[in-house]
């Protein structure tokens, strides 16, 4: 079965979707990630989308789980590089990905990431209080 | 409205749903529509089918380039021979499934195209009919 590759580096897990993703795939994208998260005590996820031409409410849905499963185990998501025609058309979809970070490009995610993860070092913030 | 061309798609598995994203987004760079009014019918597109599959077992789509007089775009039907929608009013707010979805498909898939229709009857099916203009 296809997969989409998910990278490790340093501690961060780096994600390029390059293909049009079909739900089930989309599916074991979020398992192996969370999988990795565990194995690896990654404490940042990037999402790199910018080849992603259509994120309909499902995949939406799979960003936002992606993002929520790894904060409870204590990582932080960043989806980067959202094409504009993309965002527009999710916006009037009715999906505004609450609670997901996102950055212009995989550079500037990877500070957001980098800035995210000092300031929970240092305000030695447990997950419970993230919780809205 | 008058249809230029004309073409149908069976839809069984997750791996159609692909190609008939695929097609329409060729019939949709033939008619010049622009990017953005791609990705809109697209997704659109991509909710519909994912209902046709979904809820309806499978069904078929039509693909079709239409032109009225001042206007070129695309026409897609989404016809499925599943259960039905019981309360059509109901299935078309934000936030209503049946499913374990956000309940944006259909209400979403409406805001995304220039013209929906819905027509449903319990035990025959349920058949959507969206047109995205190429231009506005």
């Amino acid at each position: 079965m296809e997969r989409i590759p998910v990278l490790k580096m340093g501690h961060f897990l780096l994600v390029t979707i390059q293909v049009d993703l079909y739900d089930r795939l989309a599916l074991s994208l979020e398992n192996d990630l969370i999988t990795m998260v565990s194995q690896t005590g990654a404490k940042g996820v990037l999402i790199d989308i910018s080849s992603v031409s259509i994120v309909d409410s499902f995949m939406g849905r799979i960003l936002g789980n992606i993002a929520s499963m790894s904060r409870i185990m204590d990582a932080e998501t960043v989806v980067v590089g959202m094409q504009p025609a993309v965002a527009i058309t999710l916006v009037e979809l009715g999906l505004t990905l609450t609670g997901v970070f996102t950055a212009l490009n995989v550079e500037k995610g990877m500070e957001l990431l980098q800035k995210q993860i000092s300031k929970n070092q240092f305000t030695g913030e447990d997950l419970y209080d993230r919780f809205d | 409205m008058i249809a230029l061309t004309k073409e149908s798609l069976f839809i069984a598995t997750e791996q159609d749903v692909i190609l008939c994203r695929n097609r329409t987004r060729e019939l949709a760079v033939k008619v010049g529509m622009s990017l953005l009014n791609q990705t809109k019918l697209l997704t659109a597109a991509s909710e519909l089918v994912r209902n046709l599959l979904k809820y309806g077992g499978g069904g078929t789509v039509i693909l079709e380039i239409v032109s009225d007089q001042k206007n070129t775009g695309l026409r897609l039907t989404f016809q499925d021979e599943g259960p039905g929608i019981a309360d059509i009013k109901l299935a078309m707010q934000d936030g209503y499934s049946t499913g374990k979805s956000l309940g944006l498909g259909l209400p979403g898939a409406k805001r995304l195209v220039n013209e929906f229709n819905i027509q449903s009857e319990l035990g025959k099916g349920t058949t959507v009919v969206i047109t995205r203009w190429k231009n506005g």
